[in-house]
């Protein structure tokens, strides 16, 4: 009888199993750049809003401080979103006729809150605090990049946990004085003081800055 | 040969494990609790915040009536503190130097009278409380953004805005005269030179 298996076979054995290695460590780095991109970290999100609130126009033009809007940043773990009266101590004598607000004017005199969409949003199982983080040296800018140039308002990072983590090893090269919290534009590395006199100054706890019940409580 | 019927269970077990894993798990992402303003259908305007009863008054919240004097001690934080609640909720209209043309009235908001009259100079720090508290003419209050203790430290602060624009030379001390005196010297000879 004729072998089952022609010594040809041995050869293409190897091609198989190589290829199937081969096939898996792909599969592997595609799924994990997959994972890793901004179309799975919503890196780059940007939806559309009820108004195109540009804050281009309001923090990088006007100037405004985030804390005339988002007043909570410094007292709570919710930065807040600004109720239709703050909008309205401004466009009650300016832009009164403006196509663009007049949902502004509906919700004022409707009671009605605006539906704002959401921008970034962390998953349920994490605990995120403003406060821990305003109080403590770290500037809107590293988290949320140049507001004051966006039109439309986008997500810069990608609020993963490496992310999160990469900071929370060594923070001294991002923080900065308290009076530079809500500015933009403004260089950590180049400042005069350096970042472990700002760790001290501060009184920031290393240790427990990557303990998982930091962030998963 | 019966172990191997024992076998597939676990075998099973365990493929069914590894399937598993690669699940996401969307019930953990996306837990059946309201976040901080978070919709929720079937309530009043789809909000889970809820208003608070007209009267309610917050638990952490001091039953005593507003202060109608500096509550606190006039010191140089109490001023640092009045001058960042300032330039946030302010100077976009006072401007930081309390003229009254700020960005937003450069823009065509109705001007606010400049701090530096003879008036505001002579009224009571309780003017500018009240003012923060109850509004002002075409001014908002903006009683739910400054608490009443950020009040007073921004009635201060422009306190101390007007004292900056309302000095005379004989009240600086002698040191910082004479230094006063010698700059502006400076600054003559220097545009008679050119
Ligand atoms: C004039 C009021 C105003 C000012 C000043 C302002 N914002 Fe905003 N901000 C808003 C409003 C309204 C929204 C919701 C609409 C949107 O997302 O564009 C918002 C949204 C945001 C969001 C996205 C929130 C989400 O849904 O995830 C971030 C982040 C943010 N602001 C940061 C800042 C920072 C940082 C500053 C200061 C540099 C600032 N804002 C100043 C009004 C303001
Ligand atoms: C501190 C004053 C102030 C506040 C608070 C404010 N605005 Fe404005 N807004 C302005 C001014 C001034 C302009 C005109 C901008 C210009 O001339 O560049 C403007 C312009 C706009 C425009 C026109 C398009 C544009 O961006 O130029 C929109 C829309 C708008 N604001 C929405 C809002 C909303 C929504 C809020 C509340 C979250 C808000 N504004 C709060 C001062 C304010
Ligand atoms: C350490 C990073 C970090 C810093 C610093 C930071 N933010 Fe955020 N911000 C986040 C994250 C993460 C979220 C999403 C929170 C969530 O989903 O619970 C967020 C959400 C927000 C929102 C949406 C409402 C909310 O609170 O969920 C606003 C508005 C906002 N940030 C404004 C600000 C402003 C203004 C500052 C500076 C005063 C600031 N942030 C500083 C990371 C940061
Ligand atoms: C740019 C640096 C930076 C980034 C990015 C950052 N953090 Fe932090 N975080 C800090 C610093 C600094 C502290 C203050 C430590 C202290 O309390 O002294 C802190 C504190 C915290 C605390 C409070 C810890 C405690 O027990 O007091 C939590 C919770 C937290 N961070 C969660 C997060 C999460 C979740 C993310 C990602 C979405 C994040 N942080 C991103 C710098 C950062
Ligand atoms: C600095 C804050 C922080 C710390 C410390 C931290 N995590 Fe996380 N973790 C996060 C964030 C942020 C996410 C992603 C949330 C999201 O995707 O919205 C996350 C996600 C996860 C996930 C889900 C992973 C996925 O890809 O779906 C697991 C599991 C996890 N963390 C376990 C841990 C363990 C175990 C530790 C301790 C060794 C830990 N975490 C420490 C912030 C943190
Ligand atoms: C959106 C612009 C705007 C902002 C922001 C604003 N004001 Fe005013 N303010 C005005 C205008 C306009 C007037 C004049 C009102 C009138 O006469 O109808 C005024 C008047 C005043 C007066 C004078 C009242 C008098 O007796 O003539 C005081 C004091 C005052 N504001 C204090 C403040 C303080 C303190 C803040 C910050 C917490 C503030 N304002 C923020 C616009 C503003």
């Amino acid at each position: 009888m004729a072998p089952l298996f022609r010594p040809r076979t041995n050869a293409l054995t190897v091609v198989f199993l190589v290829g199937v290695l081969a096939l898996l460590v792909a599969i592997s780095v595609i799924a994990y750049v997959v994972y890793r991109s901004p179309y799975q970290t919503d890196a780059g999100y940007a939806p559309e809003q009820p108004i195109p609130f540009s804050h281009q126009h309001h923090v990088g033009g006007l100037g405004i401080d985030c804390q005339y809007c988002h007043t909570s940043a410094e007292t709570s773990d919710f930065a807040g979103i600004p109720p239709t009266r703050t909008c309205m101590t401004c466009h009650s004598q300016e832009w009164t006729n403006a196509e663009m607000l007049a949902p502004v004017r509906e919700s004022l005199s409707h009671q009605e809150p605006l539906a704002w969409t959401r921008v970034h949003k962390l998953a349920d199982y994490t605990y995120f605090s403003h406060r821990a983080h305003v109080n403590n040296g770290v500037g809107c800018e590293s988290c949320h990049g140049r507001v004051d140039k966006m039109h439309m308002t986008v997500q810069r990072q990608p609020l993963t946990m490496e992310w999160c983590l990469e900071c929370h090893r060594d923070p001294g090269s991002e923080l900065r004085p308290q009076d530079k919290i809500t500015s933009m534009g403004y260089s950590p590395e180049d400042d005069a003081i350096p970042g472990h006199e700002l760790i001290d100054q501060y009184d920031i706890n290393l240790d427990h800055l990557t303990e998982c019940s930091s962030c998963h409580r | 040969m019966r172990y191997r019927h024992d076998e597939w269970p676990s075998a099973l077990a365990i493929v069914i494990g590894v399937l598993l894993v690669g699940c996401d798990q969307p019930s953990m992402e996306r837990q059946p609790k309201y976040e901080t303003f978070e919709a929720a259908p079937g309530w009043p305007h789809g909000q889970s915040a809820r208003e608070p009863v007209p009267g309610t008054i917050a638990h952490d919240d001091t039953l005593k009536p507003i202060p109608d004097t500096q509550p606190q001690e006039l010191d140089a934080a109490l001023l640092d503190r009045g001058q960042q609640r300032y330039d946030i909720f302010c100077s976009p209209c006072h401007d930081r130097t309390g003229h009254g043309n700020g960005m937003v009235v450069q823009r065509g908001f109705p001007a606010p009278p400049t701090f530096h009259s003879e008036r505001l100079r002579n009224a009571p720090l309780q003017h500018v409380v009240d003012v923060i508290t109850n509004g002002f003419g075409v001014m908002y209050p903006y009683r739910d953004r400054v608490p009443v203790e950020d009040r007073w430290a921004i009635a201060a602060y422009i306190q101390a805005l007007q004292l900056s624009q309302h000095t005379s030379v004989d009240d600086l001390p002698p040191a910082q005269r004479s230094e006063l005196e010698r700059a502006s010297t400076g600054d003559t000879r220097r545009e008679g030179n050119q």
